[in-house]
């Protein structure tokens, strides 16, 4: 992965830049030794290390706001981080670049139960809003399988999912404001405990921006009533075609299931093996389907499901009829990466969402890819969403597997995008997908994306060596290719 | 004045790029049923995109539907109706509110507008279930975001951007949505006689339940008095046994009655379409968003200075207001009483003196104006789509 040639000069300057910055938050919040600052040599993306120039952990924003503006000023790059459990190496860090840490940003600000929402620092983890709000009967509803570790800044800038997304949305649809800081160290609101947008939705494109346009510095989060009841059917299936019509025919009746997750044969054996939660393990594909809401509509629902899952050929089907043994069926799908932690050396884990009606090609497609590369592949899949996340199973200590690995990952992605879906349904691009970007989009389509980066950083300081495959200077992605005095109005029909 | 109607992406190139050499702006324009809404414009032509319809791809169980952007929404609706599906955030039909004269809305106009209904408050807007789009920049080049799937994060939310953008930084072709399934029931639980204050107490009792309210809404007007009004849906079973509890939740407020399909149905397409404030055809109507504990409080400051008629959606956060008399429709006093980022008001209906004298939409403060600024360039740096319809520099 080939990233920005780091500025030989800038590093020079750590021991200048790192008194400079002390200035504004402090001695104990600039992290300048090599030991500390191996702490944060990578994220989730263990495979990309890189060493930052200079760690700083501000603790408000105004901090935030001075910390850039020097940036700004001194034409430093940064990288944000929040808890560091990107998948994707978004916070990857920069030998030329700072990185800046959101984690001393920890408090819930506010909890205003009346209009359903919480005020928070970005620092707060996923689970702790839950955590703040559960005896009140309130959650927040994206669910990250990170999220008790995973930060709420970060989920910001990732727009992170889960496996209750079908129904509850991704972080975007469950933010409704935010403080962030812009690259010159001027703070902005974006909405508030009301809803949509006066003007342009900065808040819907700060989403999913993966750190590249701004600091969010406080999170507006929705808040909803936790559902009363939420049982479980787990459904085994003699083939993957036929799991996959079952998934099909439960959305076709007109039922959005709080989730529905599906695993292939070697995910279930290396769950089973590892959690014994009692999985089938005669069967080619397993469907864990849960409903959740009031109890009136879960049991009728639950029926409806098991005679669905019959028609379609399920062999074994059991519906969960205590909050024990639904938390039992969710327990193997839970565990699913230790658990293939535990029978290979490395895994890897990419993200493609696909219509889901491709699913058994897909799989086919993967065994096919498996036998080619030599690496073993397993599946666990938000069925309900069509988000796959195929587990490649490799050892780093051997010559050329992650690479190998690398390759497998990318085929799948590139197989993914082929028959209409996408390259990343939830883990973000970062540094891992940014080179298959093409894949998806075309030049003018990522020229247009960039433009908007120039918009919020035309220095290209934040987060630099992300999401694009190639950086354009903005002076050039300005330009207009228009012939003055050329080009009429074509010739078509006028009324 | 010309009118330019190409029928594919290369003849909208060339046109958007010929306005873009000369410097001569052109209107967007499809069914036209929102032609009077936003600041007026003067553009020398009007590019007719009515050419980009039809629905391209409709996967019931995928939950996604493609279509021309100017696919009228009734083909849509229609289409997705057949198959027990819906557009769940319940765009409004503004026709009868506007005045307008145009066809029926197309997909294009909802999403640009980025309409949303009472279900707004359970469901999002047209913004949270846009998932991608082909279209043509303002620099006259064809571009293409987001996707065909549901769940996304691949690149930037243009779709976000462009949801609400007005037509100001791209003509879109093509639009992907997410559909969802009809629920199979709908019943309102209703409530008489509450003042504003009692209103938004009893719809936070009501949506802080576990419910699952679809819709809560408030109308003081009502023949017959003061309405409170609250809408569950989904499985019969399930909203029967929901309504009849919820009923029973809410008697601290007064014995509510429970209203059935039809009734149901015809009052929330009724609050939908704004029609309460449909019939008088001179007051200046406003949307204002607050968080919903703010509407009461808003309502009594807003009666000290103006003579108005209103009904609450979304729970109290959504304050339809048809203002009466006032030379500026009210516009001072109403964003005078809105904190700076605690709500924002847009002039929905007025005339076109009206809406070219005030800001039809929230004023920005001045660093988020600068980088709306800064957008627009990056789309359309001469200006050529749509020019001034969001603000007069953009």
């Amino acid at each position: 992965m080939l990233m920005p040639t780091p500025d030989a000069a800038t590093i020079a300057r750590r021991s200048e830049i790192a008194a400079q910055l002390r200035a504004i938050v402090g001695a104990a919040a600039v992290i300048e030794s090599e030991d500390e600052r191996r702490a944060y040599e990578s994220d989730g993306l263990t495979a990309y290390r890189a060493l930052p120039l200079l760690v700083v952990l501000p603790s408000t924003t105004e901090e935030v706001s001075r910390v850039m503006a020097h940036c700004h000023r001194e034409n430093l790059k940064i990288v944000p981080r929040g808890a560091g459990t990107s998948l994707s190496g978004g916070s990857l860090p920069l030998e030329d670049g700072i990185i800046l840490g959101l984690s001393k940003f920890n408090r819930i600000l506010e909890l205003d139960y009346d209009n359903r929402c919480a005020v928070v620092q970005p620092g707060v983890t996923n689970l702790g809003i839950t955590d703040a709000v559960e005896d009140k009967g309130f959650y927040y509803a994206p669910d990250p399988s990170s999220q008790i570790a995973c930060s709420i800044g970060g989920n910001v800038a990732e727009n992170s999912g889960g496996v209750h997304c079908l129904k509850y949305g991704l972080t975007t649809n469950n933010i409704l404001g935010l403080e962030m800081v812009l690259i010159d160290g001027t703070v902005i609101r974006l909405g508030g405990k009301h809803l949509d947008a006066g003007g342009y939705d900065l808040l819907g494109v700060m989403v999913g921006s993966e750190g590249l346009l701004g600091v969010v510095t406080e999170v507006i989060v929705r808040l909803l009533r936790k559902p009363t009841t939420a049982r479980a059917v787990l459904v085994g299936f003699p083939s993957n075609e036929s799991a996959g019509a079952c998934v099909a025919s439960i959305i076709g009746a007109g039922i959005i299931p709080s989730g529905m997750e599906m695993m292939d044969k070697p995910a279930i054996h290396a769950v089973e093996d590892f959690v014994h939660a009692g999985y089938p393990l005669d069967v080619e594909a397993l469907l864990i389907v849960e409903l959740d809401g009031p109890p009136a509509e879960v049991d009728h629902l639950i029926e409806r499901v098991e005679q669905i899952a019959r028609q379609c050929g399920a062999v074994g089907c059991r519906v969960s009829n205590s909050e024990q043994e639904r938390t039992l069926f969710w327990a193997g799908r839970k565990a699913a990466f230790p658990a293939v932690g535990r029978i290979s050396p490395d895994y890897y884990c990419v993200d493609p969402t696909i219509p889901r009606a491709r699913l058994p090609d897909i799989l086919n497609y993967m065994a096919e890819l498996s036998k080619k590369y030599g690496l073993r592949v397993a599946n666990v899949f938000h069925a309900g969403d069509g988000n796959l996340h195929p587990l490649i199973l490799y050892d780093a200590n051997k010559p050329d597997e992650l690479e190998r690995t690398e390759l497998f990952g990318a085929d799948i992605m590139k197989y993914c995008v082929e028959v209409g879906g996408v390259l990343t349904g939830e883990h973000g691009v970062g540094v891992e997908k940014r080179d298959l970007m093409g894949v998806m989009f075309s030049a003018a389509d990522l020229d247009q994306q960039q433009r908007l980066k120039c918009a919020f950083d035309p220095q290209g300081l934040l987060n630099p060596g992300k999401v694009f495959p190639q950086l354009h200077r903005c002076a050039e992605l300005g330009r207009l290719h228009v012939h003055h005095g050329k080009v009429r109005f074509p010739d078509l029909p006028r009324f | 004045m010309s009118r330019f109607r190409p029928t594919d992406e290369k003849q909208l190139a060339e046109i958007v790029s010929a306005a873009l050499a000369g410097e001569e702006p052109l209107e967007i324009v499809a069914g036209g049923s929102k032609r009077g809404l936003g600041r007026p414009l003067q553009t020398p032509h009007t590019l007719d995109v009515t050419g980009f319809a039809g629905i391209r791809q409709y996967e019931p169980e995928e939950l996604v539907l493609s279509a021309g952007a100017a696919t009228p929404l009734d083909e849509i609706e229609r289409v997705l109706a057949a198959k027990r599906q819906m557009l769940a955030f319940e765009p409004g039909d503004w026709r009868a509110l506007l005045g307008s004269t145009g066809q029926g809305q197309t997909l294009g106009g909802v999403i640009a507008c980025n309409l949303a209904g009472p279900r707004r408050i359970r469901q999002g807007a047209a913004r949270d279930h846009f998932l991608g789009f082909h279209g043509v920049s303002g620099r006259g080049e064809a571009f293409k975001a987001g996707g065909r799937v549901v769940k996304n994060v691949t690149g930037y939310d243009l779709c976000k951007l462009l949801a609400g953008s007005y037509g100001t930084l791209a003509v879109m072709t093509e639009i992907t949505v997410k559909v969802l399934p009809l629920p199979e029931a709908t019943r309102t639980v209703a409530l008489k006689g509450l003042d504003d204050a009692r209103a938004v107490a009893a719809m936070i009792h009501g949506l802080n339940s576990s419910h699952e309210l679809s819709g809560a809404a408030h109308l003081p007007g009502a023949s017959g008095g003061a309405l409170t009004v609250m809408r569950v849906e989904g499985p019969a079973p399930s909203v029967e046994a929901r309504a009849a509890a919820l009923r029973d939740d809410l008697k601290i407020f007064g014995n509510a009655e429970i209203l059935g399909d039809a009734e149901s149905l015809k009052l929330w397409v009724g609050l939908r379409d704004a029609s309460p404030l449909a019939d008088d055809k001179d007051g200046a109507v406003w949307r204002v968003s607050v968080a919903p504990t703010a509407a009461p409080a808003l309502l009594s400051q807003l009666r000290h200075a103006l003579d108005f008629r209103y009904f609450l959606d979304w729970g109290g956060g959504l304050v339809w207001l048809s203002v009466k008399g006032g030379e500026d429709g009210g516009a001072h006093v109403i964003r005078a009483a809105l904190a700076q980022d605690q709500g924002h008001a847009t002039l929905i209906r007025g005339s076109a003196a009206l809406r070219a004298a005030v800001s039809v939409f929230q004023p920005l403060t001045p660093a988020v104006a600068a980088l709306s600024a800064r957008i627009k360039d990056g789309f359309d740096p001469k200006r050529v789509l749509n020019r001034g319809r969001l603000y007069p520099e953009i």
